[in-house]
């Protein structure tokens, strides 16, 4: 992996207009793109000679809630040629639709299904965007910061039914999220204090 | 009048036993052939993602033994790697060996858990027989290093929890010395077993350029003639400083799979072998107070220990804002991390790479055309796990 550097250099004159940054962290190649240019970043990484990303290794969100464009979409890529591995990421708010990558990568129909079920994102030509992780019938998106840790509804084999029921949660005691950040550093409120 | 296609569908699972788990496989099937797989998966999603994101990252390490449940050590591995590389700490080479020792365990008993189940999907039962006995073997090491026999959480940011119980090295080392005569025991029953090849010979057959479109790693990449494996082209710990081959398939199909998982139980004892005889004295965990806790004895005579020791407990330790993904080669093919750290002691983010997640992907691909008998040995040789699928 000693020619990353080179690769970067070569992935940024290539495809000069379409990357906003390149850098390369923990020995992988990690470029910023917009979302727009996905399939033809992706397709020229895949089919070029000097890189050969033949393998997609995954594709994910991050939710950052506060951010105007909230999520940042992850995609993972690995050459066995070169041995070499390259993070695609962008970021989009909450409507947009991204192009789904079926048609280069088969094994990116999951992986979709997977980010559309957990964060709510849209693939555009995806041939099947159904939920796969979660419950037939389940709402919302567990993923997202906004989703609380408990879920909303719970299952239980109810008797008088005789069958399984949903239920909204009901806890005996909520759940708790202490703060031990050092009080000599300030907790949280009075950060917020001293900022101002 | 146009002939009338007639399809049945048939449900496979959730509860049957050759579904390795919670699989409810939903099959078209035209007479006996399969024209079309839709599996559903999710059955078991807990939601591991999520319960990351709040807990610290020493919390966090547990649910790792969760997901591939039948290797569990080597998962822990990704995660510990991929803090101790945010936080560049150097692991101590006894940690080191000791860790590299406990994966190819997790190898072998996830091995053995495969080819048995995969003989008895298609009609062997004395080998799950023989080979469970040697799990069991197997998971008294992890119980004794560990204190459990499955969930280990032994792993630890900057080495292990503790060091290898006394003569525990020396059991080991006779597992090592007999266990090769119990994969030629294994292989007598297979091998060249007449049944279990017309079962599993030219059933589903990958290409190398399928392989790689299906982002299969691991065995089912090495099966069709791919020589890739990352403790080799990518070396991580110390794999960089021990002898192994990588075994590889010819033909792609599930006998080649059940081969190279053969072969590689065998390798694996010699890396278990090695391990014994480069393992060095000394550390078994990283001297960093403000990462690894104090030894017992210290909390009673230093003020410094039982401040580290308090806070390590309490709030964990804080992981510099980073972003990074790790791979390992587990059993069961590429498993990776990809962590985001944003300077709290909890994970932003942790998404967890499991292998068998694009393996049962294709399934589709892998039975179209197949008799309806050949699922069982499909889904045997890509050996799924639903822990690490569902997450």
């Amino acid at each position: 992996m000693k020619n990353l550097s080179d690769l970067e250099k070569k992935i940024n004159s290539e495809l000069a207009t379409k990357v906003k940054t390149t850098k390369i962290n923990h020995s992988h190649i990690c470029i910023n793109i917009e979302n727009e240019n996905l399939l033809e970043v992706v397709l020229f990484l895949k089919n070029n000679n000097k890189t050969k990303f033949k393998q997609l290794i995954d594709i994910t969100a991050v939710d950052y809630p506060e951010n105007e464009r909230r999520f940042k979409l992850v995609y993972l890529f690995l050459s066995h040629e070169f041995n070499s591995r390259i993070l695609i990421d962008f970021f989009i708010n909450e409507n947009e639709i991204v192009s789904s990558l079926t048609s280069v990568f088969p094994s990116a129909n999951w992986m979709e299904r997977e980010v559309f079920d957990m964060y709510g994102i849209k693939f555009k030509n995806h041939p099947d965007l159904r939920r796969i992780l979660t419950d037939y019938g389940f709402v919302g998106h567990p993923l997202r910061k906004d989703f609380p840790l408990t879920g909303h509804n719970e299952v239980r084999y109810s008797e008088d039914n005789k069958k399984v029921i949903y239920e909204p949660v009901k806890l005996e005691q909520n759940y708790r999220n202490f703060d031990y950040e050092s009080p000599w550093e300030g907790t949280e409120y009075i950060k917020k204090q001293t900022k101002k | 009048m146009p002939k009338e296609k007639k399809t049945l569908n048939l449900n496979f699972g959730p509860q049957h036993p050759a579904a390795h788990g919670v699989l409810r496989l939903i099959l078209e099937l035209d007479g006996e052939i399969v024209e079309h797989a839709d599996p559903h998966i999710g059955l078991l999603h807990r939601g591991t993602e999520k319960l990351i994101e709040n807990k610290t990252y020493l919390q966090a390490l547990p649910y790792f033994d969760r997901l591939d449940y039948v290797a569990p050590m080597n998962q822990e591995h990704a995660f510990a790697l991929a803090v101790e590389k945010i936080l560049h700490i150097d692991v101590p080479i006894r940690a080191q060996f000791i860790r590299v020792m406990f994966c190819e365990i997790g190898r072998i008993l996830s091995h053995i858990l495969n080819i048995t189940t995969q003989a008895l999907d298609v009609g062997a039962l004395t080998p799950s027989l023989w080979g469970f006995e040697e799990r069991e073997t197997l998971m008294t090491f992890y119980e004794r290093v560990s204190g459990s026999r499955l969930h280990a959480n032994y792993f630890r940011t900057g080495g292990v929890h503790q060091d290898l119980p006394r003569g525990l090295s020396e059991d080991i080392a006779k597992f090592c010395q007999n266990f090769p005569k119990v994969i030629n025991d294994l292989e007598t029953l297979l091998t060249d077993n007449r049944i279990f090849k017309q079962r599993n010979v030219d059933i589903g057959i990958v290409s190398k350029q399928d392989a790689l479109d299906h982002s299969f790693s691991g065995v089912m990449l090495r099966g069709s003639g791919i020589p890739w494996d990352l403790r080799k082209s990518q070396p991580y710990e110390c794999y960089d400083q021990l002898e192994f081959k990588i075994p590889i398939g010819k033909n792609g199909d599930c006998y080649d799979r059940y081969l190279c998982r053969i072969e590689e139980m065998k390798e694996s004892v010699k890396i278990i072998n090695q391990c014994l005889a480069k393992m060095p004295t000394g550390p078994v965990k990283s001297l960093d107070g403000k990462i690894s806790p104090p030894p017992k004895k210290e909390l009673k005579e230093s003020m410094e220990a039982l401040i580290h020791h308090f806070k390590l407990f309490t709030e964990g330790y804080r992981v510099k804002k980073d972003e990074i993904y790790v791979a390992v080669e587990a059993p069961k093919g590429e498993f990776g991390v990809y962590l985001i750290s944003d300077g709290s002691s909890k994970p932003y983010k942790c998404k967890i790479r499991a292998p068998g997640f694009s393996h049962l992907q294709s399934m589709d691909y892998l039975i179209k055309g197949h008799m309806l008998a050949d699922v069982p040995a499909v889904l045997g040789s890509m050996d799924v796990v639903f822990g690490e699928i569902d997450r």
